[in-house]
């Protein structure tokens, strides 16, 4: 594969331990810039990942893998109505779009930040699911990262996996 | 100045909304705005009449940002109207390329609606 300034593609396999930090960088930017909400460290990390509606965007090139953000449909409601306003209470479309374009854009801020990616990897459209009993398996080997950050006293879950 | 009248150009319908929004919150005075899911939409809008801004996504199915602004030399109505590009890429050779097709700006996601305000009065006529 070949860039988009017609380089060979560096390629990303490993997990670099600073890439948590610069994912929750990412998405604490976003959410304050798109979402008008203020997303925090939590002192203590949720065992297991909970809530009603998840967003991924899937990442290819110089790093193959999948960015995903999980939350409570009543924190999606609230993230949407703060971006696309009222409306969007009423419509559970527009809260998935929603949810979706804001993992598109901490994926997006999230590459732009990694000098070795930011030309050389690209994002898929944001895929958003509903419904809480389901289990998102990668092909291995692969890596990874969960955490959460407080979202108003609930926790919205991140997450990286990439293919190694 | 009389309302403006936009064209806002994206595959995705949440961002159309969000930027409208945001050139609202920024307290840009608009009038009609247009929407369009990608550049062989916003050409044919663009040659039913004038518009006073155009706001473009750079990557898009169909017709993509780059292809559209070249589309634009073309056509008589879109002579000296100011085209924004927002992308969510960090890709410095996009912008780049779109600055040298006719883009006035660029906006990079995320954004505040400050700095779309930034970013887009002063291409505009006096009054935004």
């Amino acid at each position: 594969m070949r860039s988009t300034l017609g380089q060979p593609m560096p390629t990303n396999s490993q997990l670099d331990p600073h890439w948590k930090g610069i994912l929750e960088c990412a998405a604490i930017e976003v959410f304050a810039m798109m979402a008008n909400s203020e997303i925090t460290p939590m002192p203590e990390q949720p065992e297991q990942q909970q809530g009603e509606q998840t967003a991924m965007v899937g990442l290819a090139g110089a790093l193959c893998g999948m960015i995903t953000i999980r939350c409570s449909k009543e924190s999606a409601v609230k993230l949407a109505t703060r971006m696309l306003g009222e409306d969007a209470k009423s419509n559970p479309s527009m809260v998935g779009d929603a949810l979706g374009e804001l993992c598109n854009m901490v994926a997006g801020n999230f590459k732009s930040k990694i000098t070795s990616l930011a030309d050389h990897c690209m994002l898929s459209v944001p895929t958003v699911i509903w419904g809480e009993d389901y289990v998102m398996q990668m092909v291995k080997p692969n890596s990874g990262f969960q955490f959460a950050l407080d979202c108003e006293g609930r926790p919205v879950w991140f997450s990286l996996v990439i293919h190694d | 100045m009389s309302k403006l009248r936009v064209l806002i150009v994206d595959d995705s319908s949440v961002m159309r909304k969000i930027v409208e929004r945001s050139l609202r919150q920024a307290g840009l005075d608009l009038g009609e705005v247009l929407e369009a899911s990608n550049g062989a939409e916003a050409l044919a809008e663009v040659n039913k009449g004038k518009f006073d801004l155009i706001l473009s996504d750079i990557n898009m199915p169909a017709m993509d940002g780059l292809e559209f602004l070249r589309g634009l030399a073309g056509v008589e109505s879109a002579k000296g109207v100011p085209v924004v590009m927002i992308t969510t890429e960090g890709s410095e050779a996009r912008v780049v390329e779109a600055l040298s097709v006719g883009a006035k700006g660029y906006i990079r996601k995320p954004f505040t609606p400050e700095q779309v305000k930034e970013r887009v009065a002063p291409l505009l006529g006096g009054g935004q």
